[in-house]
């Protein structure tokens, strides 16, 4: 099918402006401007809808829309690594600018002083929240970040075991397979001396194990761990100090409102997924991925940085920095092959912790922590449920942020689908892995109201009934 | 202009200068360091490290571009330019003397022999390399 | 009148703050207070900006018009395809129903964004020719990484052990070779011949059975269609290896033939390039990847499946392939730019995919006829949808540079063109004016060249100090390098 009678908004070419241009460039025809295409594979049929205006796909697009549940109009309590959070205008109004949004990479720093500057406060905003020293511009998630800090630990010391911490979500170590495998890196499980505890699912340190093996490059260790529950950190730095490896840290960016950093622990390099600060969950993406370590590293660093510098007229400005690391200049000898930073994504958080601020920030993360408790206080009142944590030894390890896992008197799943008949999206099934038998993972966040938190305990004990004998 | 003449080079476009007593001293031309343009980073080898002639000892970053260093002779570091680390333009300022990258004590002193003098290096470049 | 300057607007944050300042507000906690983990877990001070909202948007709305951007400048950027972005995607992909689900949802809650994922799949095999589809890399180098495991998975899987690198163009994208190295292969780098095609002889000389692969893109960054491609996918087929096909130029091929059909294994498609989802300043992009009948079992995770029960009622599922490389991010890709990609392609339909190669390419050798007498052409061939020329013939006569050129189209608007890339070209400038521009801007865009080619010859240093009405003259990128100052600190 060729374009003749099509008349698009994004083609403003007439066939007239067509003919003039074709008699300039000197042929006959557009079908003359293709012939270096092979004859026999030129012009297939091509088996596509026809054109659809904007009004029929507006429709369209809209139908497919409300076919999902949509969280809001639903209560729902699901986070494993995306949250919900309260998005302030702001946020989108800035981000939708088109001055940030239609631009390009910043290569060319005289007509990308805007980009550059709002990267340059990302960076900031990203040391000051992780306590690291310096960070990139932004990876593509938070899952990619931390695979690709096992890779940078793998560069900076040399070594090819990448030691992966067992309450590190399964979702990020998947990645981190993806990733390690084929360059030849070997991840194994770490254990913590765990497993002894009974369906706990904190961890303790590594003191009864032997440590890790010598030739690790890096301990994994995600803070709060997947189940939402914070990890000892002290040991876990230890355990990599003693081996020569480095400590490699997935961090919840909002839990550092309120808790230490890893940074106080030493950590090498610190990732987080951005999401959390000013994204909606969007089906899973596109999110920004933090990525932030110790000056010592920065020449191993991957992805996109932004420095200060100045003009010729002595005039402050930014400019991509360190491009040595990256693949448009050392190709295959690069630190990655990365090549964006995600920019709009990181300029949205930058603004939604610009907007929250240094109280916000703190204010949110409270919320989340009294509403998760407050849940977690009601459902473990009622027969057949538990909260997991409550069986783990030390008080230390009773400790999470916005997420803990709910021990169910039946299947998760079959909750679940009870729960929708209540309008409530339950938390995620993570039975049979680390977790409790029947677990299920209960995030609440600020967008979570007191009544959909009773609603939520009200509904598991009705449903809790049919599964616990009288 | 023309190279020193008190030194020699190779191909890659690093020289060495020998004193009497078998310590060497490399760096980099006049030409490779206007090649690269302005040098914003220099990586080289801890003093006690092997250096093999042929091969690469470091590296040396503009800003947009990155060149392995070649070693011109096979040798020990005892020294590197702890000035140039610190402020990697003293390579584009002066290639010859406060630019210079590593002391190296000689393994081999045959592997002069391999070498091009300034004249040579000079007809080198002249001839479009 | 009050005019902030310069300096004022380039005040981070950070120095803008004063404490007590907040740029919104959050409901008060509604639950009972829950007891406080012990003070040694908590953190003591985090320094975080303090500004007011209204200062919020003025400070990002003036820093904003520092960019140039699409929908304020021509941006003949080559390779990048900085086309227009269509609004209604936009607004499409920012519907709640969208926007708000989670990605961790039951399948039968998100049925809709499901059946978007999987009727976009359908469409990018169509357009490629390919067999099947996975959405889920987030970007083009990472489509790129992708595509370089299904090969590598693919051999092995055959207990073909021994093919231990990739071939790659010297003129290709450096994510390529970057890409390759993190699949684990040696790069071996291929000529360019004269013509600017794949150098065959030196294919030739290259195959065996230690080699993977051969990653080209098509039509080349050089914006040239290979006219070996039939030639080069038979010597790599017969030599045991897969064609891997950079889709990084696929707007200039659209509707005008399939990838698959010229026999490519795996194509990725950035879909930010060729489907419209905006660059934001670097990102996020999308990297599908669309496969023949051999990659297929070995998609990433997920894909999108649809399922029909007896009663003839379709579902929709993700679905993991049986011999899958496995997962290339926590969930199921960019699906914001997902959307926007199918909103797009369903826009043009079947004849407005043909018109946006159409016009992309009749754009590119427009402007190639315009400009030819005074710009060095170093292949000489009708191109694709770009047009890479040289600022050689300015070097040599009046020492004006690719760079200078650039620079000096900034003082009239229009944002430069991607220089000194492909590497193998000298003093580089890639034009691609894509299928959005309209003849007048392409005529005003020539003229400007064309003065500027004046310019370099009648006042060389008015290019060699452009820009001169940015908010920043040139920047001291070497300082930058030297002693990087990457983060905002106390005075």
């Amino acid at each position: 099918m060729d374009s003749a009678g099509f008349t698009s908004p994004y083609t403003p070419n007439t066939d007239d402006d067509r003919r003039k241009m074709l008699d300039a460039i000197g042929v006959d025809s557009i079908d003359d401007l293709f012939l270096d295409i092979p004859a026999e594979r030129r012009n297939p049929a091509l088996d596509l809808p026809p054109p659809a205006s904007e009004l029929e796909l507006r429709r369209e697009i809209e139908a497919m829309a409300n076919r999902n549940l949509t969280p809001g109009e639903y209560a729902c309590f699901l986070g494993a690594g995306s949250y919900r959070h309260f998005v302030p205008a702001v946020v989108r109004q800035i981000a939708s600018r088109s001055e940030f949004m239609t631009s390009y990479t910043p290569y060319q720093p005289e007509v990308a002083q805007g980009t550059l500057q709002a990267h340059y406060e990302f960076q900031s905003l990203v040391c000051q929240l992780t306590g690291m020293e310096v960070a990139n511009a932004g990876m593509y998630d938070g899952s990619t970040a931390l695979a690709e800090a096992a890779l940078m630990a793998a560069r900076v010391t040399r070594r090819n075991r990448i030691a992966v911490f067992e309450t590190v979500s399964p979702y990020l170590r998947d990645v981190i397979e993806t990733y390690t495998e084929a360059p030849g890196l070997e991840t194994n499980p770490a254990r913590a001396g765990v497993g002894e505890h009974g369906p706990a699912v904190t961890t303790s340190s590594p003191e009864d194990g032997t440590g890790l093996p010598p030739d690790t490059a890096c301990l994994v260790v995600q803070q709060p761990n997947f189940y939402g529950y914070f990890e000892d950190m002290a040991p876990l730095s230890k355990a990599a100090r003693d081996a020569g490896a480095l400590l490699v840290v997935s961090v919840d960016p909002l839990s550092l409102a309120m808790f230490r950093p890893p940074a106080d622990f030493d950590a090498d390099i610190v990732v987080a997924e951005g999401q959390a600060l000013g994204v909606a969950p969007t089906f899973g993406g596109p999110y920004v991925g933090f990525f932030a370590c110790k000056q010592k590293y920065l020449r191993q660093m991957p992805g996109r940085i932004v420095g200060k510098t100045q003009d010729t007229r002595g005039r402050a400005g930014y400019v991509l920095t360190m491009q040595t690391r990256e693949q448009h200049i050392r190709r295959e000898k690069a630190t990655s092959n990365i090549c964006t930073s995600v920019g709009l994504i990181a300029l949205m958080s930058t603004v939604y912790m610009a907007s929250q601020g240094k109280r916000g920030l703190r204010h949110v993360a409270e919320l989340c922590y009294h509403k998760a408790h407050y849940a977690a206080s009601l459902i473990e009142r009622i027969p057949g449920y538990s909260i997991a944590d409550r069986v783990a030894p030390s008080s230390r390890e009773q400790i999470f942020f916005r997420e803990f896992v709910v021990e169910c008197p039946g299947p998760p799943s079959e909750i679940n689908e009870r729960l929708l008949e209540y309008g409530i999206i339950g938390g995620l099934d993570v039975s049979g892995g680390y977790a409790a038998q029947n677990g299920m993972l209960v995030c609440c966040t600020e967008v979570n109201s007191r009544e959909e938190i009773e609603a939520l305990a009200s509904a598991l004990a009705e449903i809790g009934r049919d599964y616990v004998q009288p | 202009m023309s190279s020193p003449s008190d030194r020699r080079y190779i191909k890659d476009h690093d020289w060495v200068q020998v004193e009497d007593d078998g310590a060497a001293t490399f760096g980099i031309t006049d030409y490779a360091q206007d090649s690269l343009g302005d040098v914003v980073f220099v990586e080289l080898p801890e003093p006690g490290s092997q250096v093999s002639q042929s091969e690469s000892f470091g590296e040396i970053e503009s800003v947009k571009a990155v060149s392995e260093l070649v070693a011109p002779l096979s040798g020990t570091v005892t020294e590197r330019n702890e000035a140039v680390l610190d402020a990697p333009e003293l390579v584009n300022d002066s290639p010859y003397a406060d630019g210079w990258l590593l002391k190296v004590e000689l393994a081999d002193p045959a592997e002069l022999d391999n070498l091009m003098s300034a004249e040579e290096y000079d007809s080198f470049l002249a001839s479009g390399s | 009148m009050f005019s902030p300057d310069s300096d004022g607007r380039r005040k981070l944050l950070m120095d803008r703050s004063a404490p007590g300042r907040v740029g919104t507000t959050m409901p008060p906690l509604d639950v009972p207070e829950q007891a406080l983990p012990p003070a040694d877990m908590l953190r003591a001070d985090l320094d975080m900006p303090e500004v007011s909202e209204a200062e919020l948007v003025r400070y990002f709305s003036q820093i904003s018009q520092f960019n140039f951007s699409i929908d304020h400048n021509f941006y003949p950027l080559g390779s990048c395809t900085m086309k227009y972005n269509p609004k209604l995607n936009d607004e499409m992909a920012g519907l709640p129903g969208m926007a708000e689900i989670h990605p961790r949802q039951p399948a039968p809650t998100v049925q809709g964004a499901l059946k978007l994922m999987h009727e976009l799949q359908g469409l990018l095999a169509e357009i490629t020719g390919m067999a099947g589809a996975s959405l889920a890399p987030m970007a083009g180098a990472e489509g790129e990484l992708t595509g370089m495991l299904m090969i590598r998975a693919y051999h092995l899987a055959r207990g073909d052990t021994k093919r231990t690198a990739a071939l790659i163009p010297d003129s290709a994208h450096g994510t390529n070779p970057a890409s390759a190295a993190m699949a684990g292969y040696d790069v071996v780098t291929l000529p360019t011949d004269a013509n600017g095609n794949t150098d065959l002889d030196a294919l030739r000389a290259a195959v065996g059975d230690d080699i993977a692969g051969f990653m080209l893109t098509q039509p080349s960054t050089l914006g040239l269609f290979d006219t070996n491609i039939t030639e080069v996918i038979r010597i790599v087929h017969d030599a045991g290896g897969l064609l891997y096909g950079d889709g990084a130029n696929l707007n200039a091929l659209l509707g005008r033939v399939k990838p698959g059909d010229l026999g490519f294994d795996v194509v990725h498609s950035n879909l930010h390039k060729t489907f419209t989802q905006p660059h934001g300043g670097g990102g996020p992009g999308a990297g599908a990847v669309m496969v023949n009948d051999r990659l297929l079992p070995f998609l990433p995770s997920p894909v999108v499946e649809r399922r029909t029960d007896a009663d003839g009622n379709e579902s929709y599922d993700l679905a993991s392939p049986p011999q899958t490389i496995g997962k290339m991010g926590a969930f199921h890709g960019n699906f914001g730019a997902l959307v926007r990609a199918y909103s797009y392609i369903r826009t043009l339909g079947d004849s407005g995919v043909n018109a946006v190669s159409e016009d992309a390419v009749v754009n590119a050798n427009y402007v190639l006829s315009q400009l030819k007498d005074l710009y060095d052409l170093p292949y000489d061939r009708t191109c694709m949808h770009e047009v890479v020329f040289s600022a050689r013939n300015l070097k040599r006569d009046y020492g004006v540079s690719a760079l200078d050129v650039a620079k000096r189209l900034i003082d009239y608007g229009v944002h430069p063109p991607t220089m000194y890339f492909p590497l193998i070209v000298e003093e580089a400038l890639m034009i691609e004016p894509t299928e959005t521009e309209s003849r007048e801007t392409l005529d005003q865009f020539i003229g400007v060249m064309r003065r500027i080619a004046q310019e370099a010859r009648d006042n060389p240093a008015l290019l060699r100090d452009a820009p001169h009405d940015t908010p920043n003259t040139r920047l001291d990128e070497a300082a930058a390098a030297r002693r990087p100052n990457l983060r905002w600190r106390p005075q």
